[in-house]
């Protein structure tokens, strides 16, 4: 009985008895299911370090969106993925038209976009509002924040169901896809809309620094556990929420800020699966076991 | 009628791989597309089915239709480091019929494995592609063609890297293709395989040095001319004026 009360106390009082509690953990449930299969496709395509890119593209956008209307979710959002889209379009374009490859032309205009968006916020607000932008406060998700963060969710588990095999193929053997009469730049945008959607949906709740945690830890974890494309997206979307479950409750129990409990629970897991990792770990390599027949 | 090049040029920063080729294939034949390294021979067929934009001329796919054709991609251009199975890339031939979205189902799924026994890969549906060798990835690209069902297809050095029992049963299914009065073009770089298999040849070192019936063209002569040619990039190159292009 006692041990039952302790656990209470522990894992679910603190969602019972504070609403800012249960809507952080609602925020983190819908941010896992977008950007944990988000975060694995970009570790597949060997875009692992695309997402920090994006996240630092979307600053800009996020400021405009603060000196015209305050600290307003909608404006800054809006504006952090216009941003972003801007971006990957030109970034995606320096690509096509010119002799350098991809991720030459994302630093390049990701820096580019970033000391214009602290140009802007320095010239503007306070610092206080610049910690806000590139930390956020899961804590502080309120009722509309949740609503996009939730749609967000949705259009990414819709959107790349449909485009799901093209997006696959399109890594696997793209001169195939062409072959078949299929171009394989739509896709390619389709999904870098949806990667800086889920990152200005992870923006109110982490900031666009730590956003990107969220998306990569658990999709880059999922690859040292799984071996087929389904168990990996489950794997990583659980590591996702289950960093945010635990990192809340690290939060409430120890006063830790809540965004980098979270992320720094999803780097531990990740830690732990660098070593155990059944697909891959360093040391399932070194346990000895019988060799088949043939 | 079949697929032809007309005047076709393709080049990277302005140096031609493939140099004002002309010509047409011959339909329900194999041709095997022999040259030097660096002949242009990967690239032409990549203008063939339309990955490459040619700076200039035409390819004439004459009453063929994208559906009809399959292509062979060299094993370099596929990422095997990604989680898919043999089942799910023999899968992707059946892209005309499924479309980015569409289900493969029972039919499809049959042929899927029909494919698979023909190339003897049966029992390695759910392998993962990392795990296979060379040559068994090579069997699972092929697998893929013949569920394509293609009348044109197309092989980028299908035989390299691969021993000669997969080569030779490889070879089984092209000689298969070819009594089916499919068109084969295929680049290699084994003379045998060539005169054995292929009753034409285009022989090509960034133009084309002799293009007909495999013996006619394979001659000491014209092979010595093929490498004569061969395509290094002159640095400082004069601008081609042939057809008055650049006039």
């Amino acid at each position: 009985m006692m041990v039952a009360h302790a656990l209470y106390d522990l894992f679910v009082s603190p969602f019972a008895d504070f609403a800012f509690m249960r809507r952080a953990l609602a925020g983190c449930l819908a941010l896992a299911l977008g950007s944990g299969p988000i975060g694995l496709f970009l570790v597949m395509r060997r875009m692992s370090l695309m997402g920090d890119a994006m996240s630092h593209a979307v600053l800009p956008g996020a400021a405009v969106g603060f000196l015209l209307a305050g600290l307003s979710l909608p404006a800054m959002s809006l504006g952090g993925f216009v941003a972003g889209v801007l971006v990957a379009l030109l970034a995606g374009l320096a690509t096509r038209f010119t002799s350098l490859k991809e991720d030459a032309s994302f630093a390049a205009f990701y820096l580019l976009s970033l000391a214009l968006g602290v140009l802007l916020v320095s010239k503007s607000g306070s610092n206080v509002d610049l910690m806000h932008i590139l930390f956020g406060s899961v804590l502080a998700v309120d009722q509309p924040a949740l609503i996009l963060v939730a749609s967000v969710a949705t259009v990414t588990l819709l959107l790349l169901s449909v485009i799901y095999r093209p997006l696959l193929l399109e890594s696997l053997d793209p001169v195939f896809l062409r072959a078949v009469g299929s171009r394989g730049g739509f896709w390619h945008m389709l999904f870098l809309m949806l990667v800086v959607l889920n990152l200005v949906a992870g923006f109110q709740a982490l900031g666009t620094l730590m956003a990107v945690g969220l998306m990569m830890l658990p999709a880059i974890t999922a690859r040292l556990w799984a071996s087929s494309v389904g168990g990996m997206l489950a794997t990583s979307i659980g590591v996702a929420f289950g960093s945010g479950v635990g990192g809340l409750l690290l939060s409430y129990h120890f006063e830790l800020p809540s965004g980098p409990a979270i992320i720094l629970l999803a780097g531990l897991v990740y830690l732990f699966s660098l070593l155990f990792g059944k697909v891959g770990g360093a040391l399932p390599r070194y346990v000895r076991t019988r060799h088949l027949e043939g | 009628m079949s697929i032809a090049l007309e005047n076709i040029t393709v080049s990277y920063q302005r140096h031609p791989a493939v140099h004002h080729a002309s010509g047409q294939f011959v339909e329900g034949e194999c041709t095997a597309i022999f040259g030097p390294n660096g002949a242009g021979k990967s690239t032409l067929l990549k203008a063939m089915i339309g990955a490459l934009k040619p700076d200039h001329g035409k390819v004439h796919l004459n009453g063929f239709k994208r559906n009809d054709i399959a292509y062979l991609p060299q094993q370099s251009e596929i990422d095997r480091s990604l989680p898919v199975s043999v089942i799910d890339l023999v899968s992707t031939g059946l892209w005309h019929h499924t479309g980015p979205f569409g289900r493969v189902g029972r039919e499809g799924h049959a042929r899927v494995c029909a494919a698979l026994e023909q190339v003897g890969l049966a029992e390695f549906q759910h392998r993962p592609i990392s795990a296979l060798s060379s040559g068994q990835f090579q069997r699972v690209l092929f697998a893929r063609i013949v569920v394509q069902d293609a009348r044109l297809i197309l092989l980028d050095e299908p035989f390299n890297a691969v021993d000669a029992k997969t080569t030779y049963d490889l070879l089984e299914l092209v000689r298969r293709w070819r009594d089916e009065k499919r068109t084969v073009i295929a680049v290699l770089h084994d003379y045998e395989q060539v005169r054995a298999y292929f009753s034409q040849t285009l022989l090509m070192a960034r133009e084309i040095v002799a293009w007909g019936q495999t013996e006619k063209v394979l001659t000491d002569d014209n092979l010595l001319r093929a490498v004569n040619r061969a395509a290094h990039w002159q640095e400082h190159a004069p601008v081609c004026r042939v057809d008055g292009e650049a006039a």
